[in-house]
């Protein structure tokens, strides 16, 4: 059974770790710009389709193939700088204070032109690129082997995680960001730039989804769907740690995992039910997920 | 209960009521009583409990200990829409009412709550419920901007449109949360004034939370004051404003 | 508040000429009046201040049960099958909405997205009751005895959708204006009043959240007639989506504006596919996005404002 289960769990793992990426930009722009962006699981495949689109052709123009490595860092860095900016400065800023109505309906409409805009560039056939993968070999332990990408890929969220602890308590920025997203009002009235760092905070949730799909390619390639798949699996890890939580998301990222192997293991029909029953429970029993809090209304 | 023991009890009572928010007791211990026909006021500073004491009281907060009865029957640990049709109905500091529905809309969907929401598919639009939503809205003064939408009616009379709503629930306490507040002071007497003769010609109880002492002299029967989650000090307006202690702790913050 | 009746009358005697005028058009009609219902639903909850991302899972509960009960139970009668179809989905409204309404804002959006997502996922895996991903094949039903072929069926159905529309959409209408229906309203714009008054936020929103369910199980059911085969697909998010869309873009002002949507869409749908059909999500999504910033109340509350009336419904 361990030999079993071991080797599923660490690959659930790694498909979690991508999709926890996705997670930590969703639960960022939430925190900060307090909006629900329904978009953001396209920049995970618009990543994904960039990447792989990168990597074919260093490897078809013969370049030395761990230029694939950065390539990953690169795609993500593109397409973040080419929408993040853009799109907040445009549709996301006028939706803010207009209610969470119009702000899901704004990025559903966007979300529905980025899935066109795909696939009449990126067409409809699915794109599959691995030289990271096959670069980096396997490894055995106990018996087992393990891809060493997959473990590479866990390694990075939790390098992701602290970065952001870094980031949040020891740079001006970060910390100026925690203030923004403690207290709005206060921010301002100190004369925090907010505007500018909902600029920032959108484009850093946009790269980090973008991370997701790009780190996503060598293993899973990418075709037409996955962002509408994505997006949902996004949302119920976010929902599961409480939205706006990083440490939250990246706990239920584990948890969600666990429950696919678990899934796997005792109902097989099961496994794609998974990550939603296990938001079903814990919203139950915590609305606000496990990290979340509740706001409260003064009357 | 024979009515006999009903009217021999206060129409509210509170016993122990306590409540705390982390370190902050805003309610430690509260004993308070108010009788049929009385209007009671809650003076004290800013941070004293007395909102918190109207939450408690009205249900939108649920006391740690204590309890509070309405004519003799326990309403305590409540929800606020049961202590509603129990008698006490609210109006609050920052009015709240259906903005983007017309006064008399307000009004009538406020009657057909205290009849009971479920009427199948007969329209609220009706001659009964309009006709009493407008003798309501004569009787605080309201009449002529029965049409108009509530959120663009000027602040003064958002906070009457808002205690109009408590009215037509016909209840036998009103639990108001400052009145006069944001209002200029001249406009604060003839609010009052229509307030009053209204809650007289329903023979309505009430306990509000005040702030001008002015106003609390002219028009309340019995003062409690508010420190610290107490009791402080009580009694008519006269003796509490001879009480030093009062004065240096209430009056001189406000 | 004056109603934009004739031009309704006019649409309306418009609509009930399709199948001589354009019977090539009888069949997306019939579908646009289908997901109308569920759009209606949809639009209901958005006037309480509700926005569902999952909505798509009553439609397909209704079309399901109407495969379901079709072909495996062997339930023939459109009468029968209607009726328990939208029994079933409002069933499961009920159900699920006795939970689901206790939440607000993203929060009911999430939850009603997580239901549809294990409904969706369900579908597709169950293979023995649902047939899985390749969905299940609806015959054509009978009508109270009459067993018609493929195209008089579509004829009937065409009609019966139109008269249900009406039938239904005016009860809905009736529904709204009475007490309980303002009540929904009233959550939206300020709920600590409406339970001050005395009124169960929760009550009210699980009468219309059911109504939601129902209204939607029956487009699901007539849809599941009209296209002839069901699909895991019906649930999928971007469907409850595409509700969202058509009830905003049709506007919640009044009921009307549900079907208005969907008619616009489909017929829009239609036209679009021989020109540009690889940019169809892209034209809705900027149309979307037009209507937010410039229609806020919809195509209807632009037939409406012409009428004179500034009613704010809107989001």
């Amino acid at each position: 059974m361990f030999q079993t289960i071991v080797p599923l769990f660490v690959d659930a793992l790694a498909n979690a770790a991508l999709i926890f990426f996705v997670a930590f930009g969703l639960t960022l722009v939430f925190s900060v710009l307090r909006i629900l962006n329904v978009a953001h699981g396209s920049f995970y495949s618009i990543g994904a389709y960039v990447s792989a689109s990168i990597g074919l052709w260093i490897v078809s123009a013969g370049l030395n193939p761990w230029l694939t490595f950065p390539a990953l860092l690169v795609s993500a860095a593109l397409v973040a700088a080419l929408f993040g900016p853009l799109i907040e400065r445009t549709l996301v800023q006028w939706t803010y204070g207009r209610g969470e109505a119009v702000q899901i309906l704004m990025t559903f409409g966007l979300f529905l032109i980025l899935e066109d805009l795909q696939r009449l560039v990126f067409g409809v056939s699915s794109y599959y690129e691995d030289t990271p993968v096959a670069l980096l070999g396997s490894i055995e332990i106990g018996g087992i082997i393990y891809l060493n990408y997959q473990l590479l890929l866990i390694a990075l969220a939790v390098v992701a995680l602290v970065a952001m602890r870094v980031f949040i308590g020891h740079t001006r920025m970060g910390r100026l960001l925690a203030v923004v997203v403690a207290d709005r009002e206060i921010s301002e009235a100190l004369g925090i730039d907010t505007r500018r760092m909902f600029t920032i905070a959108f484009t850093l949730g946009i790269f980090l989804a973008a991370l997701g799909g790009a780190l996503a390619t060598p293993t899973a390639g990418v075709a037409p769907g996955l962002g509408a798949d994505t997006m949902v699996l996004a949302f119920a890890v976010a929902a599961i740690g409480g939205l706006g939580q990083v440490e939250g998301a990246a706990l239920a990222a584990v948890i969600v995992a666990a429950a696919r192997v678990l899934a796997i293991y005792l109902f097989p029909a099961l496994d794609a039910v998974a990550p939603y029953l296990v938001m079903l429970i814990v919203l139950l029993v915590r609305p606000y997920g496990l990290f979340g809090k509740p706001a409260i209304r003064r009357i | 209960m024979t009515s006999n023991s009903a009217s021999a009890q206060p129409l509210l009572r509170a016993e122990d009521l306590a409540i705390s928010f982390g370190a902050i007791k805003a309610a430690d211990g509260v004993d308070f009583a108010l009788q049929r026909n009385e209007f009671v006021a809650i003076i004290g500073p800013n941070g004293a409990g007395k909102t918190t004491f109207l939450n408690l009281v009205t249900g939108y907060l649920k006391p740690h200990r204590g309890n509070v009865w309405l004519d003799g029957r326990p309403i305590t640990r409540m929800a606020p829409r049961r202590i509603s049709r129990q008698g006490i109905a609210r109006a609050f500091q920052i009015p709240q009412l259906f903005t983007d529905h017309s006064l008399i809309d307000n009004l009538m969907l406020a009657i057909a709550a205290r009849e009971g929401i479920w009427q199948g598919l007969t329209p609220l639009n009706r001659r009964a419920y309009r006709d009493e939503a407008m003798e309501v809205l004569e009787l605080l003064g309201l009449a002529a901007d029965a049409e108009t939408m509530t959120g663009t009616l000027p602040e003064g009379l958002r906070k009457l449109a808002d205690i109009t709503l408590a009215f037509a629930l016909n209840p036998k306490l009103l639990v108001l949360d400052e009145p006069t507040s944001g209002v200029s002071s001249i406009e604060r007497f003839r609010i009052m004034e229509t307030l009053m003769n209204a809650m007289r010609r329903r023979g309505l109880s009430a306990l509000f939370v005040e702030h001008d002492m002015e106003v609390v002299q002219k028009y309340a029967d019995r003062v409690v004051v508010w420190n610290a989650g107490h009791v402080m000090a009580e009694g008519t307006p006269a003796e509490v404003m001879s009480n030093p202690e009062v004065l240096e702790s209430v009056v001189g913050v406000v | 508040m004056r109603k934009p009746i004739p031009l309704l009358v006019a649409a309306l005697a418009l609509l009930l000429l399709v199948p001589v005028a354009f019977p090539h058009l009888k069949f997306v009609i019939t579908l646009a009046v289908a997901k109308g219902f569920a759009a209606l639903g949809v639009a209901l909850l958005l006037r309480g201040g509700l926005i569902s991302l999952g909505h798509a899972m009553y439609f397909a509960i209704g079309a399901y049960a109407t495969a379901f009960l079709g072909s495996k139970a062997g339930v023939s009668d459109l009468v029968l099958l209607l009726v328990a179809s939208t029994a079933v989905a409002a069933l499961a409204g009920l159900v699920f909405g006795a939970f689901l309404v206790r939440y607000r804002a993203i929060f009911f959006a999430m939850l009603n997205l997580a239901v549809s997502m294990v409904i969706f996922a369900l579908t597709s895996k169950l293979y023995g009751i649902t047939g899985g991903t390749d969905g299940l094949r609806v015959a054509v039903p009978t009508v109270l005895g009459w067993a018609p072929g493929k195209a008089a069926f579509d004829g009937f159905l065409f009609y019966l959708c139109i008269l249900l529309m009406v039938v239904l959409g005016w009860l809905v209408h009736r529904y709204l204006q009475s007490p309980l229906g303002h009540a929904l309203s009233a959550i939206h714009t300020n709920e600590v009043r409406l339970e001050y008054l005395g009124v169960s936020a929760w009550q009210t929103l699980l009468t219309s959240y059911t109504i939601s369910a129902a209204l939607a199980g029956l487009g699901g059911a007539l849809a599941a007639m009209s296209i002839g085969h069901v699909l895991p697909e019906f649930a999928f998010w971007t469907e409850s989506g595409h509700l969202v869309l058509t009830a905003v873009l049709g506007g919640i002002g009044g009921v009307a504006g549900a079907f208005i949507g969907s008619v616009f869409l489909e017929i829009l749908h239609t036209v679009a596919v021989g020109v540009a059909a690889e940019a169809w999500n892209l034209i809705i999504g900027l149309a979307l996005i037009c209507v937010i910033f410039f229609l806020p109340r919809g195509i209807y509350g632009l037939i409406e404002a012409r009428r004179g009336s500034t009613k704010e419904t809107g989001l």
